[in-house]
This record gives structure tokens, C-alpha cells and sequence, in this order.
């Protein structure tokens, strides 16, 4: 057993820390007070192929492994996590699908252009109706000729409004539950196609949100993304990449509480010394390093399974499991440990615990991941 | 245009901490790095490299822990990197005539760039002493570079905001300042294609032709200790206590200059 990241890695997440540090850092409080979307850093990160992480080179990707990717979201997160989110959706949830189960004309249509970041990529699978039970949305695809007509909606969509390529996920066939339902490929500028509202969030204000409208939309057959009907298990594959990706933004968020924690600590001086010299406060530290460190390993423990071909269901949902809550643990004792400044919101804390609480939500909330755990242990 | 580019392992400065009983520097557990000056030097070799071709060489002496630090500098743009084992006893003598010896087994070196001095040790000596070793000219502290065919022109700030315009034919040794550029972040791709590059690893039998012994011998590094006066104004009146600061800081010689 190796703990050892390979040099690789190690350069990655020098690569990404360095860039996070100048990049993302100088910018991210005005991207949240402003709630504006980083279409800036995006364009950098395309220069460094942060929009291709996994996708092969032969279609301009960068070709990387997994735990790569993991470090990538952690990195970026650590100084905003709501770039963390988009960057995590584009990679995970819409370019991985079309890498695993597009067709050849498919991959190398699409892939170069999310690469580029010519178009950032949206997974549009919730629905008002439709959240953790995703085999009840009702979104319907029709087969007209060698089209299919779309109609429906969708909700909470990460970059609803700014992304330019979408998976949506809609029924082909309702008497056949979730095995009737289809992934298909959209652009945004297809005829019918619509975004609704934006929505105001309590965190990841940088991350435009949104309603997605589809009326009756046309798409061609051929952007029917793997067969008719496997639609529910290709979500549910995006999802278990997605969920290491958001197993990392929530270290990345973890992290940046540590760091906060740190500084703040060594500076404040109360009964004549910097409060870092109190055993209370320093108990609050080593405990938000050591739960970190382990989220962190669970991070890559599923990351380094999905490297290895293995089955990594079971270890993504334990790695978002327990990472969004230390994300949120971490958030909060950031904030104890700030004292009423934490509370102020000229202080990163304030963002870190109002960004942190939807880790344990998206993606699959806790108890949707505790549901996919308990089950691979009982069947 | 082939490029030597000295550049070294070195502790990450901003994580030294001077051990307040013996008032050492505490050097156990802190992390390494390539330091941004000498990736300066890399950089302005990518750029030269751009324009006019050619392969970049990176040339460290001593041994590297983090072998990821020397693929980074591979994998913003350099071709190769060899790493230079050291005698047992080492000093700026013996790195110089390493760096200059390494230089001359390649063979065919057009430009030596050096940062302006490494950020551990900062004692600058290294690039005029390969100068003087190979027998070409220097241009220090090099904050521009122009790049001709023929010539390379170097602007150095020498104070007093004059700019001080040198120039040489190749080949030259060449240290720049942090100031010439902001070294590029290597791409995943360019990460994944360092791979490929090869590191090579020569002892100073192999291609030195004779001893070198270190003429200097390092007896201690200390710490330099500032100890707070923590003096108080705190008269009734506050022009008191400002006049009072005032007069002291002029009796420290503060306020002269």
C-alpha cells in the first residue's frame, strides 16, 4: 500500500495551488459578494487543461487520472468553492459521460469544445419533482422520425445559465420506469429550449443556478447519448464520479476553514497572548486536521478504486458522505474559533459555512448516499 | 540558441522558523521547492527558446528530494535536466566549477542563465564565478532581456532609479532578477509530457578532469534575533505621548536619512 501521491499528482496540485493562490484567491470574495460567475478564471483554466482533466488526449484533454481530478476540485475549492462546483459538473458529470458512453462521431464532437471550455458543460437531471428520487422526473422525449421533441423541466441546474452543452435526462418510454429514460446532448442554443430563473442561494453565489424550461425542443437521434432507455445508469454513473468531485470541493472547503483557523488564531490576542496558546482553541484545530485528513483519504481512497477499474460506488458515497459533514464541522468551528468576527462577513469563514451546507445536499444529499452505503452492504 | 539554466532544489523560505534556544534555523520538515527567481531564469529561456529554437538544460548540483521539482521545470518548457552529485564537502567553488564543467561537457551552450542568487543562501556568487571559469562575459542582475542573433542586451537596475544597458556576444552567463518575468504554470498536459523527458544523473568522475576542493567552510548558520523594546507611551495627554515617541525614535537614529 502506497500512501504516496506520484510525482505527477504532486505537480498537479502544486500546478493548481499556485494558480488558485493568484488567480482565484484575489477575486473570489467580489465573485460571491457579486454573485458573478468566473467566466474569467474558466477561461484560464482551459489554458491548463483544468476543463479537460480526464478527457483523453486524443481529444484534447488532458488525459489524467482521477485522483488528479480529485485534486484539482480540492485545490480550486479551497479558495472558491463555487468555481470548485462548476469546474467538478463540467468534468464529472458532463464530459466523463460522453468519454464513457458517447459514440466515436459523439467524442469527437463534443469533447474538444468542453476541453477548450468553448462550451462549459451542465448535467440536467433534477426536477421540481424529481430530486433524490431521480427515476420520477417526468421531462418526456418523443421519437419523431430521426429526431426526438423534448418537453419538460428542470431545476437546480449548476451553470443553468451560462453553460453552452447539456445532458438532459429525459423519459423515452413511461411504462418502462426508470429504465425508460434517456440522456441526451443539447446545446443551449437549440430552438425551445429555455432558462428560467436564476435562483438566489444561501452560498456558492459565484455558481448561476437555474430553472431549465424545454418546450418542445428538438434534438437530433444522434444526440441520444448511449441507448434508448440507459439514461437512469448513465446518471448514476456520473453521479458516482460527481460525488468524489464533491467529496473534494467539501475538503477544499474543510481546508480553507484550517487555514482561516490558523491565521486568525496566531493573530487574535486575548488575555495577553495570541488565543492559539489555549488548549480549547487548539483542540478545535487538531481535530478539523485530523477529520480533513480523513476525508481527504476517502476522497482519494474512491478516486484511486475508479483508477483502478474497480467498483467505486459504495467508496464515493462514503467519501461525499463524510466530507460534506466535516466541510460543514469545519465551517462552523472555523467560526467558534473566529469568535464574533467569524460572523462578520468581511471574514472567509462566514462564506465557508454558508458554502459548505449544500455538499451535504447536491449530488445526492446524506442520506441518499447513506441509502446507496447500507445497500451494498445488504444486498 | 542552447540554453544552460542553473536552478536548485531549495527549503520553502516562508516556512523557516529560528529556534529560540540555540537561535538555528529549524530546516527538519519543510517542504522544498524551486524558488520563483531561478524559475524566472527558466522562463526567460522558454521565451528565448520560442523565438529561436534550440534546448534548454537544467543544471542543478546537490541532491533532490522532490523529483516532481525538477520535472515542473521540464514541464514549463525545458528539454532536460541533469542533476549533479556533489563531493562530500561543498562549497560556492565547488557548485561553480560543477555548473562551469557541466556546461563545458555539453558542449555548445550559447547562453548560462542563473537566477540573480538563490533564495536560501543568497550569496549571488555562483553565476559571475561560472563566467569567469568558462572565460565569457556576464551580464548580472538582469531585470529585461533582449535577445538578438548576435548579441544579447541586459538592462539592470542599479539604483537610484538608473537602468544600466549591457551587451554581449555569445557565448554568456547571464543571472536574472525576479523582476524580468512571472514564470508560466505548466498545463496538464505539459505535467503529463514532462514524463518523457529525461533527468540525467552525473558524478563529477564523469566528466571532470580534475579535484576540486571546497576553499571555504560553512561553520554555523544563525538566525539574526530582533527583540521588541515594547516601550509604552501613555501620558495623560496624547501630544505628550507622541512627542515623547517622536523624540525616542529620533534618539535610535530613526529619523535620519
Amino acid at each position: 500500500m502506497n500512501f504516496e501521491l506520484t510525482d505527477n499528482q504532486k505537480m498537479v496540485r502544486n500546478m493548481v495551488r499556485d494558480f488558485a493562490e493568484n488567480e482565484i484567491e484575489p477575486v473570489a470574495d467580489e465573485l460571491d459578494e457579486e454573485r458573478e460567475y468566473p467566466h474569467e478564471i474558466l477561461d484560464k483554466m482551459s489554458d491548463l487543461g483544468l476543463l479537460g482533466i480526464m478527457i483523453p488526449e486524443e481529444y484534447d484533454g488532458a488525459g489524467m487520472d482521477t485522483v488528479s481530478f480529485a485534486i484539482v476540485i480540492e485545490e480550486i475549492s479551497r479558495k472558491c468553492a463555487a468555481t470548485g462546483v462548476i469546474t467538478e459538473v463540467h468534468n464529472s458529470l458532463v464530459a466523463s459521460p460522453i468519454m464513457h458512453y458517447g459514440t466515436e462521431e459523439q467524442k469527437e464532437k463534443y469533447l474538444p469544445m468542453l476541453a477548450s471550455g468553448e462550451k462549459i458543460g451542465a448535467f440536467g437531471g433534477t426536477e421540481p419533482d424529481a430530486g433524490t428520487n431521480l427515476g420520477a422526473m417526468q421531462t418526456t422525449a418523443e421519437k419523431d422520425g430521426d429526431k426526438y421533441i423534448i418537453n419538460g423541466q428542470k431545476t437546480f441546474i449548476t451553470s443553468g445559465s451560462e453553460a453552452g452543452l447539456f445532458l438532459v435526462f429525459a423519459v423515452t418510454d413511461k411504462s418502462k420506469g426508470r429504465n425508460g429514460i434517456s440522456a441526451f446532448i443539447v446545446n443551449s442554443d437549440t430552438d425551445g429550449f429555455e432558462v428560467g430563473d436564476v435562483f438566489d442561494k444561501m452560498g456558492i453565489h459565484a455558481n448561476k443556478v437555474s430553472e431549465l424550461f424545454f418546450e418542445d425542443m428538438e434534438v437530433p437521434e444522434e444526440n441520444l447519448l448511449g441507448k434508448e432507455g440507459e439514461g437512469y445508469k448513465i446518471a448514476l454513473s456520473a453521479l458516482d464520479h460527481g460525488r468524489i468531485g464533491i467529496g473534494a470541493q467539501a475538503v477544499g472547503i474543510a481546508q480553507a476553514a484550517i487555514d482561516e483557523s490558523i491565521k486568525y488564531s496566531q493573530q487574535r490576542e486575548q488575555f495577553g497572548k495570541s488565543i492559539s496558546n489555549f488548549q480549547g482553541i487548539q483542540f478545535k484545530l487538531a481535530d478539523m486536521e485530523t477529520k480533513t485528513e480523513a476525508a481527504r483519504l476517502l476522497v482519494y481512497n474512491a478516486a484511486d478504486a475508479a483508477d483502478r477499474g474497480e467498483r467505486f460506488t459504495k467508496e464515493a458515497s462514503m467519501a461525499k458522505l463524510f466530507a460534506s459533514e466535516v466541510a460543514n464541522e469545519a465551517a462552523d468551528e472555523g467560526i467558534q474559533i473566529h469568535g464574533g468576527y467569524g460572523y462578520i462577513e468581511e471574514y472567509k469563514v462566514e462564506q465557508l459555512f454558508r458554502d459548505a451546507k449544500i455538499t451535504e445536499i447536491y449530488e445526492g444529499t446524506s442520506e441518499a448516499q447513506k441509502m446507496v452505503i447500507a445497500r451494498s452492504l445488504l444486498s | 540558441m542552447n540554453i544552460a539554466v542553473c536552478a536548485k532544489e531549495v527549503v520553502d523560505v516562508s516556512e523557516i522558523k529560528i529556534d529560540e534556544k540555540t537561535n538555528k534555523p529549524i530546516l527538519e520538515g519543510i517542504s522544498k521547492e524551486v524558488n520563483d527567481i531561478e524559475k524566472s531564469a527558466v522562463e526567460e529561456a522558454i521565451k528565448i527558446k520560442e523565438e529561436y529554437g534550440g534546448e534548454i538544460t537544467i543544471l542543478t548540483v546537490g541532491s533532490v528530494d522532490n523529483m516532481e521539482n525538477m520535472k515542473e521545470l521540464l514541464a514549463m518548457g525545458a528539454d532536460e535536466a541533469v542533476i549533479i552529485s556533489p563531493p562530500e564537502e561543498s562549497d560556492y567553488t565547488v557548485v561553480s566549477e560543477l555548473l562551469a564543467g557541466a556546461v563545458e561537457e555539453i558542449g555548445d551552450i550559447d547562453l548560462v542563465l542563473c537566477g540573480e542568487a538563490s533564495i536560501d543562501l543568497f550569496s549571488g556568487q555562483v553565476g559571475p564565478r561560472i563566467a569567469e571559469l568558462l572565460n565569457v562575459p556576464q551580464i548580472t542582475y538582469a531585470e529585461n532581456l533582449d535577445v538578438e542573433e548576435e548579441k544579447i542586451v541586459g538592462e539592470r537596475d542599479v539604483g537610484g532609479n538608473k537602468i544600466m544597458t549591457v551587451e554581449s556576444p555569445y557565448p554568456v552567463v547571464v543571472t536574472v532578477t525576479k523582476e524580468i518575468n512571472d514564470p508560466r504554470l505548466p498545463s496538464l498536459q505539459e505535467i503529463l509530457g514532462a514524463a518523457n523527458k529525461p533527468i540525467n544523473e552525473w558524478g563529477p568522475k564523469e566528466f571532470m578532469d580534475h579535484e576540486i576542493e571546497p576553499t571555504t567552510e560553512m561553520k554555523d548558520i544563525r538566525g539574526v534575533s530582533m527583540e521588541r523594546k515594547n516601550i509604552i507611551f501613555d501620558e495623560d495627554e496624547l501630544e505628550d505621548s507622541v512627542k515623547n515617541l517622536a523624540e525616542n525614535i529620533a534618539k535610535e537614529g530613526l529619523l535620519e536619512g
